[in-house]
C-alpha cells in the first residue's frame, strides 16, 4: 500500500474483485466493428475503383478488370483526362471546363453569401412589413423543383442578353442559393443578443453601417459554413451550367459528362476516372480541409425554421 | 407610427431579396403554370387550352413511368438511408476506435457531386466492367448482376447510388442528436438495467424524432430534384424504364420541344411538393413563433 | 456491517488523479452528504459507487456485497441526477415502471410499487403527465420515484437540487430529509452547496483535490474544521482569518498579531503539541466575535474598525478590517455598531480555531 502514513486504514480490502472490471471484447461489440467495417468498404468502393483505374493502363483494365490493384502504375491517363482528352473534336481535355467553373464559382459564391448575409440581417434585426411574407416566400423557395423556373428564366435570360453568359449563371447561384443563404444567417443573427443591436442605434449606427461594422466581422464562422456550403454546392451543380451556361461556359461537371459520353473504338476508362476524379477534387478537398465545419454547414442547412 | 427616414435603407437592404422573390420565384411561376394551360409546342403562344396539356400528360406513359419511379426511389433510397445512417451513428457512438476516420469515410459521398457519384457507380455496376464481369474472372462463369440493364431493376441500381451519397448525412444528423442527448440519461438507463437496444428503440428513436424529421425533409428535396444521377447512371432507360419527373421535364422542354406538356408536368411536381410541404412548414414555422413568446 | 464500504479506491483518467486512494465506510441508514467545490472528485465518487466509471483500483462494497465488477443495476441502488433524466416522450407513470418493465418484473407489482412511490412522494395526480408538462420540482419528484420503485437499500443523489430555484430547493430538501427519515435507506448526496449539506447530512464529506479532508457531523465540521481548507469552504460569510505567531507567556498562550498586538488563548483546545514563536493562523467565524463580553467566558478584546454595515433581517453583517486583515462579523440586528471608529470585540477562544503554516488544526 502506498497510502499516506497519517491515514489509518478502517477496512482493509476484503475477498473478491478489485480494481477494474477486466475489458472483454463482446459478442455485441465484435458485431460493430464489423459492421462499420463492411460499411466503411461499402463508402470506399467508388473512390477506389477511381482511384485504381485511373492510374492503371488500358491492357490491365481489359484484362483484370477496374477493382484489381495495379501491376505498372501510369499517371498518363491523369495528363491526358488533364489537357488532351477528346470531346468531340475538341481536344483540350477536362481542363478548360475546370477554368470555367472557377470563374463561375468565385462572383457567385461572394454575390450569393453576401446578398444572403445582407437579407438575413434585415430580416432578423429591422421590423419591416411584410417582412414574414418575404421570409415564408424564401423558405418556399427552397423547396420547390427548379423545373418550375427554368424555362421563363431561359427566356428572361434570352430577352435580356444575358443567356450562355458567365452572368446569367452567377446570377442564378444567387437566386437559388438565396433561400439557404438567408436562413443560415438570419438563424445565426437569431442567436445574436438584441441588446448588441439596440446599443449600436443608441451609438448612431444606421442599417448598412451595422452591418458593415458589426453584424459582418461577427459572422465569421457563419461566413466559413456559407462558404463551405456554396462553393461545394456551386461546384457540384450540373443543370443551371447545361441549361445557362452555353458551349463557352460548361462548367466542368457539365464538360465531364461530355469527355466521357460513349464514342466509338475503346473507352479509355482510366482516363475517364481520372478526369471524374479531378471534378470530385474542389468538394473533396474542402470536405477534408473543414472537417467539423463542413458537418455544422449540413447542420445549419438542415432547415430548422 | 412615425415613419423615419431610416427605413429606406432597410428596404435597399432588402430589394435584391425582393426582386428575387418578385420575378424569380413568383414571376417564373406564374409564367410556367400560365403555358401549361394554353397548346404551346416548340414557342409558348396564348391559346387557352383548359387542362388539355394535363390530360395528355396523365395519359402519358412516360410520365407515369416516371412518377412511378420517383416513388419507388423515394421510400427506397429515404427509408435505407435513415435506418443504415441512425445505425451508423449509433455504432459510431459506442466509444468507437478511429471514429473520426471511420465518419470522415461514410460522410464523403456527401460532398461529391450527383454526376460524379452517378459516373462511378454507373462503371462499378455495368455487367461487362464492374462487378458481374469481376466475379466471373474469378471463376463464376454464370454470375450475373445485371439490374442496370433491366427494365425491372434499373431504378434500384439508381436507389443504390442515392443511399451511398446520402446515408452519411443521415449519419452526421443523428450523431449530433445522439451527441446532444443528456449524459445522465444514458447513466439512468444502466441503473435501471435497461439493455442498449432496448433503450435505443424506447428511448433515443423517440428523442431524435426532429432529427429523422429534417432528415427526411432534406432527402426529399433531393427526390424531387433528381435529375443528374439518373441522367449518368441510366440515361433514365432502358428505354424511358428508371426516368424520374425532372428529367421528364428537361426533356420535354429542351429536347422533345413540347413546352405544354413540359410545364404540366413543372406544375404537378410543384402542386405535390407544396401540397407535402405547406403542413410541415406551416407546423414548423407555429412552433418557432410559439417558441419566441 | 457498513451499507456502502469504499476500499482504497483509486480512479485517474489517464495521468491526472481523480481520486487519491480514498476509503470511506457508510453505515447503514446513514445520510452522508460529499461537499465539495466544483472538481473535487465528489460526483466521480458517486459515479464509482454507482458503478457509472471505471476505477483504477480498489473495492466497493455495498451492502456486504464485492460489487467492485457489477453493472450498475446489479448494486441494488437507486440514483437520481441534477438534470432529472427523466425519459421523454413517457409519462411520470411510465418512466416510474419503464426500468421494471424491462427487467420483466409481473404487472401487478409494478402497478403496487408505482403506486406506492407515488403515494409517499405526492405524485398521484400527476401520472398521466408529460415530463415536458411538469416542473422542475414535480420532475425532480419523479426522478426521486423512479430511484425508489427499484426498492434500492442505498440511494445516490447527484446535485438533486441544483438546477431548482431558491424556494423550491429548501422545500425539496425537507422533502428529502422527510423522506430519508420515513424509509431509513441509506442515502449518498452530492452537492457544492453548504446548506444542504449541513442541514441534511448525518456527516459530511467535505472533498477537496481528490480527497476526502474531513468526514464528520455537521457540527463538528462547522466548528472544529480540520484544515484551512474546510475551515474556509464551509460557512457564509467566510471565517475570518489573522496571520500572526504563537507566544508562550508565563501563564498563558498568547496569539500575536501582526501589527503587534496580542490576545489571549485561554480556553483553546490544542489537539498537538506547537513551538514557541510557531507561525498560524487564527480563524475566528462572523458570530464567534461579539460587541459586548458574554459573562462565563473569558474574553479578551480586539480592535476593528468597520466601514460597511449590511442589515440581513434577522442579523447584520459588518465588514471592515483588523490589525490589516479584512474582518468580518455577525451581529444581532437589534445592536447598533459603531461604523468608521475603533470597535471592541470579545471573542471566546474555545470556539476559535487555529491552523498551522502547512493549514492543518492545531
Amino acid at each position: 500500500m502506498t497510502a499516506p502514513e497519517t491515514r489509518i486504514r478502517s477496512v482493509p480490502m476484503g475477498e473478491g474483485p478489485s480494481g477494474p472490471a477486466p475489458k472483454s471484447l463482446s459478442t455485441a461489440r465484435i458485431g460493430i466493428y464489423a459492421f462499420l467495417f463492411i460499411s466503411a468498404l461499402f463508402f470506399l468502393l467508388p473512390l477506389y475503383v477511381m482511384v485504381v483505374t485511373s492510374i492503371k493502363p488500358m491492357e490491365e483494365i481489359r484484362l483484370g478488370g477496374i477493382f484489381a490493384l495495379p501491376t505498372t502504375v501510369t499517371f498518363e491517363p491523369w495528363v491526358k483526362a488533364w489537357s488532351s482528352a477528346c470531346t468531340g473534336l475538341d481536344c483540350r481535355g477536362i481542363s478548360p471546363g475546370f477554368w470555367n467553373s472557377v470563374k463561375i464559382l468565385v462572383p457567385s459564391v461572394i454575390c450569393s453569401i453576401f446578398v444572403g448575409a445582407l437579407t438575413g440581417y434585415a430580416l432578423s434585426f429591422w421590423r419591416v412589413r411584410g417582412a414574414n411574407l418575404l421570409f415564408a416566400a424564401l423558405l418556399l423557395g427552397a423547396f420547390l423543383p427548379y423545373q418550375v423556373f427554368i424555362y421563363p428564366l431561359v427566356r428572361i435570360y434570352s430577352a435580356t442578353g444575358l443567356f450562355s453568359t458567365i452572368y446569367a449563371l452567377v446570377l442564378t447561384h444567387v437566386i437559388f442559393g438565396l433561400p439557404v443563404m438567408t436562413l443560415l444567417f438570419r438563424n445565426y443573427y437569431a442567436g445574436i443578443p438584441v441588446d448588441l443591436f439596440k446599443a449600436a442605434r443608441v451609438d448612431g449606427g444606421r442599417f448598412f453601417s451595422i452591418f458593415f461594422r458589426l453584424m459582418l466581422p461577427m459572422s465569421i464562422p457563419m461566413l466559413v459554413v456559407a462558404l463551405i456550403l456554396q462553393v461545394t454546392g456551386i461546384w457540384n451543380d450540373f443543370i443551371m451550367g447545361l441549361t445557362f451556361g452555353g458551349l463557352a461556359n460548361r462548367p466542368m461537371t457539365v464538360q465531364l459528362t461530355n469527355l466521357v459520353a460513349p464514342t466509338e473504338g475503346e473507352i479509355a476508362y482510366n482516363v475517364n476516372m481520372a478526369a471524374t476524379i479531378m471534378t470530385a477534387a474542389v468538394p473533396l478537398i474542402v470536405y477534408f480541409i473543414s472537417g467539423r465545419w463542413f458537418v455544422r454547414g449540413i447542420a445549419a442547412g438542415a432547415v430548422k425554421g | 407610427m412615425k415613419q423615419r427616414p431610416i427605413r429606406w435603407s432597410v428596404y435597399a437592404g432588402l430589394t435584391p431579396a425582393i426582386l428575387i422573390v418578385v420575378f424569380a420565384y413568383i414571376g417564373t411561376i406564374v409564367w410556367t403554370v400560365g403555358i401549361s394551360f394554353t397548346d404551346s409546342r416548340m414557342l409558348p403562344v396564348a391559346r387557352f387550352a383548359g387542362f388539355n396539356q394535363y390530360i395528355r400528360l396523365f395519359g402519358t406513359e412516360r410520365w407515369l413511368t416516371s412518377i412511378q419511379n420517383m416513388v419507388i426511389f423515394g421510400v427506397l433510397m429515404i427509408g435505407i438511408s435513415l435506418v443504415l445512417g441512425f445505425l451508423l451513428a449509433v455504432a459510431l457512438d459506442q466509444r468507437i476506435r478511429a471514429e473520426g476516420f471511420l465518419r470522415t469515410v461514410i460522410l464523403y459521398p456527401y460532398a461529391i457531386s450527383f454526376i460524379v457519384t452517378g459516373l462511378v457507380w454507373q462503371w462499378i455496376l455495368n455487367p461487362t466492367l464492374g462487378i458481374e464481369q469481376t466475379v466471373r474472372g474469378w471463376g463464376f462463369e454464370s454470375f450475373r448482376f445485371d439490374w442496370i440493364i433491366q427494365k425491372e431493376t434499373a431504378i434500384y441500381c439508381v436507389v443504390l447510388a442515392g443511399v451511398w451519397h446520402a446515408a452519411g448525412l443521415v449519419m452526421a444528423i443523428m450523431l449530433a442528436g445522439l451527441r446532444g442527448i443528456d449524459p445522465d440519461l444514458w447513466k439512468a438507463s444502466r441503473i435501471d438495467g435497461i439493455k442498449p437496444w432496448r433503450f435505443y428503440w424506447h428511448i433515443v428513436v423517440p428523442i431524435l424524432r426532429p432529427s429523422f424529421i429534417s432528415a427526411t425533409v432534406l432527402l426529399s428535396l433531393g427526390v424531387v430534384k433528381l435529375y443528374d444521377l439518373v441522367l449518368v447512371l441510366t440515361g433514365g432507360g432502358p428505354g424511358f424504364s428508371s426516368d424520374v419527373p425532372a428529367k421528364f421535364v428537361m426533356d420535354y422542354l429542351f429536347q422533345r420541344q413540347n413546352i405544354g406538356l413540359a410545364t404540366a408536368a413543372a406544375t404537378t411536381l410543384l402542386i405535390t411538393v407544396l401540397c407535402v410541404l405547406t403542413p410541415w412548414l406551416y407546423a414548423e414555422y407555429f412552433r418557432a413563433e410559439k417558441r419566441k413568446d | 456491517m457498513s451499507s456502502v464500504s469504499i476500499r482504497n479506491l483509486q480512479i485517474s483518467f489517464g495521468a491526472l488523479n481523480v481520486l487519491e486512494t480514498l476509503d470511506l465506510e457508510v453505515q447503514e441508514g446513514e445520510f452522508i452528504v460529499l461537499l465539495g467545490p466544483s472538481g473535487c472528485g465528489k460526483s466521480t465518487l458517486l459515479n464509482a459507487i454507482a458503478g457509472l466509471l471505471d476505477i483504477t483500483e480498489g473495492q466497493i462494497w455495498i451492502d456486504g456485497r464485492n460489487v467492485t465488477w457489477a453493472e450498475p443495476h446489479e448494486r441494488g441502488i437507486g440514483m437520481v441526477f441534477q438534470s432529472y433524466a427523466l425519459y421523454p416522450r413517457l409519462t411520470v407513470e411510465g418512466n416510474l415502471s419503464f426500468g421494471l418493465k424491462m427487467s420483466g418484473m409481473p404487472k401487478a407489482e409494478i402497478a403496487r410499487r408505482v403506486l406506492e412511490a407515488a403515494r409517499i412522494l405526492q405524485l398521484e395526480h400527476l401520472l398521466q403527465r408529460q415530463p415536458a408538462q411538469l416542473s422542475g420540482g414535480q420532475r425532480q419528484r419523479v426522478a426521486i420515484g423512479r430511484a425508489l420503485v427499484r426498492n434500492a437499500k442505498v440511494l445516490l443523489f447527484d446535485e438533486p437540487l441544483s438546477n431548482l430555484d431558491a424556494k423550491l430547493r429548501t422545500e425539496l430538501r425537507v422533502e428529502i430529509k422527510r423522506l430519508h427519515k420515513s424509509l431509513g435507506s441509506t442515502m449518498i448526496f452530492v452537492t457544492h452547496d453548504q446548506v444542504e449539506a449541513l442541514t441534511l447530512a448525518d456527516r459530511v464529506a467535505v472533498m477537496h483535490k481528490g480527497v476526502i479532508q474531513q468526514l464528520a457531523t455537521s457540527k463538528e465540521i462547522y466548528q472544529r474544521p480540520i484544515n484551512r481548507f474546510v475551515a474556509g469552504f464551509v460557512g457564509s460569510p467566510q471565517m475570518n482569518f489573522l496571520p500572526g505567531t504563537l507566544v508562550r507567556r508565563e501563564n498563558a498562550t498568547c496569539f500575536r498579531l501582526r501589527d503587534g498586538s496580542e490576545v489571549n488563548l485561554t480556553g483553546y483546545v490544542f489537539s498537538r503539541p506547537f513551538a514557541d514563536g510557531q507561525a498560524a493562523t487564527l480563524g475566528i467565524r462572523p458570530e464567534q466575535a461579539l460587541l459586548r463580553p458574554s459573562e462565563h467566558q473569558h474574553p479578551d478584546r480586539l480592535e476593528a474598525v468597520f466601514t460597511i454595515e449590511e442589515p440581513m433581517g434577522p442579523d447584520t453583517l459588518l465588514w471592515g478590517t483588523l490589525a490589516g486583515e479584512s474582518f468580518s462579523v455577525r451581529i444581532s440586528s437589534d445592536q447598533t455598531p459603531v461604523i468608521g471608529a475603533k470597535t471592541d470585540l470579545y471573542v471566546n477562544m474555545a470556539q476559535a480555531s487555529l491552523f498551522d503554516e502547512a493549514g492543518d488544526r492545531l
